[in-house]
């Protein structure tokens, strides 16, 4: 246990401390930090802390946040989930963005031009927008596996090639519509049998009545977290997929595959990435247009880092960060420029990377001087093994 | 284990934001004056400081703010956001007893529409309406012919050119910005038949926004364009378009600016005397009308055309290196104006 993991690669995977009380002194102490933090960046800002945050609140709680806040959370948490399965395996996918946004935009076409009865169109574009996402990612696990080709850059690499792609097919001529005299290009409208309807509805019969539209799609997300985490934890793929990760010599000696997990996670990864635009297409905008939220595949690196790869974790900062995100204009309003959010956000990862890291040293460091001062003393440690 | 940590750290921050929330209430400045008449403004991608797009809607809103009277706030747009998020921002102005919430960019109209409905008693304004189209009873939608006065500086552009090339530089490949280019090229050729319009550059591709926001963009297509011998480059590219004046600045070739005067913009003055025009497109102007109109009650929904007739676009004469050919760009513009010449928007 004495091998060092680097510090970045612990940070991927979201090592840390593994006594209870650190567990739980961990992130405790690197929230109070950031918070403390903020305050202090408010303050410089010129801002009076306390009541920006309370600004914060008072508009995050209002009922139409909150429908907003869980929407966005849901697309953050899909996103980061997608970028956790490669973490997992200290497999860097930056590529997430450009593989939801082409799978949403394709997914879009092909929903705009089916008119099946109700479940199945919904699911038939569902399943393309994951092979979609699938396939795209697989171009960067096939390069690496067979070239050698680093999948950061790979995958830094096909986020233009899709933004080229996209514009190029999201035009009237191939895969969109022209709309006279509008500056937004869409693809044709997904039709009402193909939409999936909001969640307001099924949550106002058990008593919860909110505004707005919450996702019809909020589940899918919650189905993805359980199986990621049933599958990490409890099935070959999981194991072989921590153990590929933690030490791929080990991996290699007892016939895991490493070049077939490389490329297997790269497919997971970018399948779920496909889910990543579903809840918007089918619920909110019924169609890829030139406002179809983009950009969310980096929003979903920074919350997987946050939420340390864990799905619950990651509900917990996809929440967080969501919350930051909506309340970001209300700060305008007590003169406070909303980019402050981004810092806020930024000090949070760091804040939460950074004690982790020293935490988890801090404990090595304190295990090792234990064995040692043992061993100094000529105690058996083999004897008083478990007392320890 | 991991997951129990987890559970505790986010109820921790949020009990230390809600305390600090109790611990302070009734600090707040109230902002719930009704006798003070509120007019809320969301910017568009860049915000203010871009010295084009949104500087001119916030200018309009200064004017308001010093003329009329009222209290003004103002918000700006993140990029890559979708609809939603410009939604909430519009229903957080209106919430707040905004009586008047202004959206700058076509891609607010769809939420301003949809906002409306629920605040039947706020006045809305969008400025650049999608397809030029609103609807319900307290929604006005301001559209620029953008074609009109590109048509001029398209033609100054080839009086002014001694290589007989001159180029254009396009924040992102959008239609909106087609009809920019559109008008700019039939300017020039119906002036100088033989003059040699560069192909467009447009310096990102949607749903890339940054070709409206970063100057190294601006420089890099800029120095393209001058080293195929343009002299002359008209940008339509927002913030980015900072990058393409200073650049065309830099190598003493004529620059024109986009949507304020931007001979007079601050950011700029080191090469304003390189700043040949610029296209006005007086979104301030919009933003002042809508304001007034509230005001004064001959508020009326619908659409309005700002154009040459009512000077709602137009070029600038600052610095005079216009006043050789003014005479000749007055012709013009009558004769638009007269419905002699249509200018083409694609």
């Amino acid at each position: 246990m004495s091998k060092k993991v680097p510090a970045w690669q612990a940070v991927l995977r979201g090592l840390g401390p593994r006594g209870m009380a650190l567990r739980i002194g961990a992130p405790v102490l690197a929230l109070l930090i950031s918070l403390g933090i903020t305050m202090v960046l408010l303050r410089v800002t010129g801002a009076d802390p306390v009541s920006s945050v309370q600004a914060m609140v008072d508009y995050g709680t209002t009922p139409n946040s909150v429908v907003d806040i869980l929407n966005r959370a849901t697309r953050y948490y899909l996103s980061a989930v997608a970028v956790a399965i490669g973490f997992r395996m200290a497999l860097l996918n930056i590529g997430v963005d450009g593989q939801y946004r082409l799978a949403a935009l394709l997914a879009a076409a092909l929903a705009g031009a089916l008119s099946l009865p109700a479940p199945f169109g919904q699911i038939l574009t569902i399943v393309a927008a994951m092979v979609v996402g699938g396939l795209w990612a697989a171009i960067a696990g096939v390069l690496k596996v067979t070239r050698g080709v680093s999948e950061v850059l790979s995958t830094i690499m096909l986020n233009s090639i899709a933004t080229g792609l996209i514009a190029y097919l999201l035009n009237p001529k191939r895969l969109a519509e022209m709309r006279p005299g509008s500056n937004n290009i869409a693809t044709p409208q997904v039709p009402s049998s193909g939409r999936v309807g909001a969640l307001n509805g099924a949550l106002s019969a058990i008593g919860i009545d909110l505004p707005g539209r919450l996702y019809g799609l909020l589940p899918v997300a919650i189905v993805v977290g359980i199986v990621f985490w049933v599958v990490v934890n409890y099935t070959r793929f999981g194991f072989d997929l921590k153990v590929s990760g933690l030490a791929p010599g080990a991996a290699e000696a007892s016939g895991v595959s490493a070049k077939k997990m490389i490329v297997v996670t790269m497919v997971t990864s970018g399948a779920i990435a496909g889910l990543i635009g579903m809840p918007e297409l089918l619920g909110a905008s019924y169609e890829y247009s030139l406002n179809f939220p983009a950009g969310l595949g980096f929003t979903g690196i920074t919350v997987a880092l946050l939420g340390r790869n864990h799905p619950l974790g990651i509900a917990f900062a996809a929440v967080l960060f969501a919350f930051l995100d909506q309340t970001s204009d209300v700060l305008q309003e007590v003169e406070v420029p909303k980019e402050i959010v981004g810092v806020m956000q930024g000090v949070v990862v760091l804040t939460v990377v950074i004690v982790y890291e020293l935490v988890r040293r801090f404990e090595i460091r304190r295990e090792q001087r234990a064995v040692a001062g043992e061993l100094a003393t000529g105690h058996d440690l083999a004897r008083a093994g478990k007392g320890r | 284990m991991r997951r129990g940590l987890k559970v505790s750290l986010v109820a921790l921050t949020g009990t230390a934001l809600t305390l600090t929330a109790a611990g302070c209430g009734g600090k707040k400045a109230a902002t719930s004056d009704q006798k003070t008449v509120k007019v809320g403004l969301a910017f568009d991608v860049g915000g203010r400081g871009d010295q084009s797009y949104n500087d001119s809607a916030a200018r309009g809103l200064e004017r308001v703010k010093k003329e009329l009277k009222v209290t003004t706030e103002e918000i700006s747009a993140k990029q890559d956001e979708p609809d939603a998020d410009k939604e909430s921002r519009l229903r957080l102005l209106a919430g707040k007893g905004y009586q008047m919430v202004i959206g700058i960019g076509f891609a607010y109209t769809a939420a301003v529409l949809k906002v409306a409905k629920d605040y039947p008693n706020t006045k809305f304004l969008v400025v650049d309406a999608d397809q030029c189209k609103v609807s319900g009873a307290n929604v006005l939608g301001a559209c620029f012919s953008e074609e009109q006065g590109s048509y001029l500086v398209g033609a100054a552009a080839a009086l002014k050119s001694k290589t007989g090339t001159i180029g254009f530089i396009g924040g992102v490949n959008v239609p909106l910005i087609h009809k920019f280019e559109a008008g700019y090229d039939a300017g020039a050729k119906k002036v100088k038949p033989g003059i040699k319009v560069l192909p467009g550059k447009y310096l990102t591709q949607p749903p890339n926004f940054d070709g409206f926001k970063n100057p190294a963009l601006g420089s890099e297509a800029a120095q393209g364009q001058l080293d195929q011998g343009a002299d002359v480059i008209y940008h339509a590219a927002g913030g980015a378009g900072l990058g393409v004046i200073k650049t065309v600045g830099a190598a003493g070739k004529w620059a024109i600016g986009v949507d304020s005067d931007q001979y007079a913009q601050p950011a700029l003055a080191a090469v304003k005397n390189q700043i040949l025009t610029s296209m006005v497109k007086r979104v301030d102007l919009s933003v002042y009308d809508f304001v007034k109109s509230v005001g004064d009650g001959t508020f009326k929904a619908g659409t309005k055309q700002y154009n040459l007739a009512n000077d709602g676009v137009g070029f600038a004469v600052s610095g005079g290196h216009m006043d050789d050919i003014k005479a000749q760009l007055d012709d013009l513009k009558a004769q638009i104006v007269a419905g002699k010449i249509v200018v083409p928007t694609e």
